[in-house]
């Protein structure tokens, strides 16, 4: 029972990693700073959780001190990414040239 | 097994965590790189729980949670200066 635990803690690991691995790429491949943020932001949340999880199974006396940091990156992530792309607009960071509406840059000019 | 697995994860972050540090030294905008330090702060998390988990001490996590704690302030305080100014 215990090894089938620490083998499925360590799946569950290596599902978070390759997620943020693919974060990884994504800063790296995308063409602008907002479509980096997307990546980035949600893909690394996913893993880093997947991974605490993965290792949470592995000693069960940490599993709330390991949910507890889950929970404060679920919540944390996104509001700096939030932050981080009204940044990038309103010291006017060019958008790339794929991007087809603006609606917060409508929005400024009615 | 389940160790190997553990190493394996950890050095598919290490290649994930390279990706970014070559966004973090290529980047055109300051935006860019702040995003770069974001992510790759999110992934220290990770690999700092996977240390503590090698060590076996638990104190470890308590380094993380203030980890991701001092990361997210810096990076709200750095978005909140490209903004508008102090």
């Amino acid at each position: 029972m215990q090894d089938f635990l620490h083998v499925l803690g360590a799946l569950i690991t290596l599902a978070g990693s390759v997620f943020l691995l693919l974060g990884g790429l994504g800063i790296f491949r995308m063409p602008d700073c907002y479509n980096r943020l997307q990546a980035g932001t949600k893909a690394s949340t996913l893993g880093t959780i997947l991974a605490l999880i993965g290792i949470g199974l592995f000693h069960p006396s940490w599993f709330g001190k390991l949910l507890i940091l889950a929970f404060f990156v679920m919540l944390t992530s996104p509001i700096a990414a939030h932050a981080l792309a009204r940044a990038a607009h309103a010291s006017k960071v060019p958008l790339s040239e794929k991007t087809v509406v603006d609606k917060l840059a409508e929005q400024e000019t009615l | 097994m389940a160790d190997t697995l553990i190493a394996l994860a950890v050095v598919i972050t290490l290649l994930g965590n390279f990706f970014s540090i070559l966004r973090l030294v290529k980047g055109p905008t300051a935006i860019d790189r702040v995003i770069a330090i974001d992510v790759l702060t999110v992934t220290s998390i990770t690999i700092v729980v996977v240390l503590a988990h090698f060590g076996g001490r638990s104190i470890y996590v308590d380094v993380a949670i203030v980890y991701g704690l001092l990361s997210f302030l810096g990076v709200l305080a750095v978005a909140r200066y490209s903004e508008k100014g102090f």
